[in-house]
């Protein structure tokens, strides 16, 4: 009862968010609602009983990601209108198509894999944080790894690409030094 | 009705990527263009862990932090581009990227 009135509401939030996120033409709203439906997210993995991976929701994606896209904001001008794109009906229609394929083959994936081979069960008696620490730095070390390496690799490509022409400061300069400034460097092509 | 099942959850699953597949292809803002693709991962770790629930099978919620940490990483890098080409060009518009066209 309760599990149904949470998932409904739940659905709704999320949806509505989202929708709020793909066609509103501020930058600020759609990162907002965003944001909103990102925690709404972690509720369904709580009522789903993966409660780490709730917590690393909210964690990763409102506290890490969306930081990262305001901060990235601030080097854009997002004050404009966003123009929209009405692209081809081909294009629109034949992904509309494949979309439409997916949905049936999701909906018949449970009736075929009625007998699939568990790989690895979950035991009511120990807590989904700890589960999930066995599993995953047993049989899934190598890929825990390999991910760090990627993150650690995305760290480094980050600092690279963002952080030229950071050791000069524009609010410490007067403001006809900045204009200066500015028309040198539109002349280096970085 | 009252009683949530697994196609709840894949259905809702669905639709979010419904609405990420239609703001892929409608935006022209490469900024917006990233938030649609974060919706996209987002649904399909909705799916991920419902069918780690339902089947009681651990490897879905697997999945699920290994997809959390490509978007991760994923966001980091395009980050990064984006900064780039914004201070060669001045805008982000994706109608203007194409330097590629043969």
């Amino acid at each position: 009862m309760f599990e149904a009135i949470a998932f409904y509401t739940f659905a709704v939030l999320t949806t509505v968010m989202f929708y709020i996120t793909v066609t509103t033409k501020q930058a600020l709203y759609a990162l907002t609602a965003l944001a909103a439906g990102m925690i709404f997210i972690s509720a369904f993995f709580f009522i789903l009983g993966a409660d780490f991976l709730g917590a690393i929701q909210i964690i990763v994606y409102t506290g890490a990601v969306m930081a990262l896209y305001a901060f990235g904001m601030m080097f854009f001008d997002t004050t404009r209108e966003l123009k929209e794109k009405n692209s081809s009906n081909f294009i629109v229609f034949g992904l509309s198509g494949l979309a439409a394929l997916m949905i049936v083959l999701i909906f018949a994936a449970p009736i075929v894999s009625t007998n699939m081979a568990i790989a690895y069960p979950i035991d009511p008696t120990i807590g989904n944080s700890q589960a999930v620490g066995m599993v995953l730095f047993t049989k899934y070390l190598v890929p825990f790894e390999v991910a760090a390496i990627m993150l650690l690799v995305a760290m480094i490509a980050g600092i690279v690409l963002a952080g030229k022409k950071m050791d000069q400061s524009l609010t410490l300069m007067q403001d006809d030094d900045i204009v200066i400034h500015e028309e040198a460097n539109k002349k280096v092509v970085i | 009705m009252m009683e949530i099942g697994l196609t709840h959850y894949l259905v809702l699953s669905t639709l979010l990527f419904g609405i990420g597949l239609v703001g892929v292809m409608r935006r022209t803002n490469l900024l917006m263009l990233f938030f649609a693709t974060e919706i996209l991962l987002n649904s399909v770790n909705i799916a991920f862990a419902a069918i780690s629930h339902y089947y009681n099978d651990f490897a879905g919620q697997m999945f699920a932090f290994f997809v959390i940490a490509i978007a991760a990483s994923e966001v980091a890098v395009g980050l990064g581009l984006l900064i780039v080409w914004y201070k060669r060009t001045g805008n982000i518009d994706l109608m203007t990227m194409t330097s590629m066209k043969g």
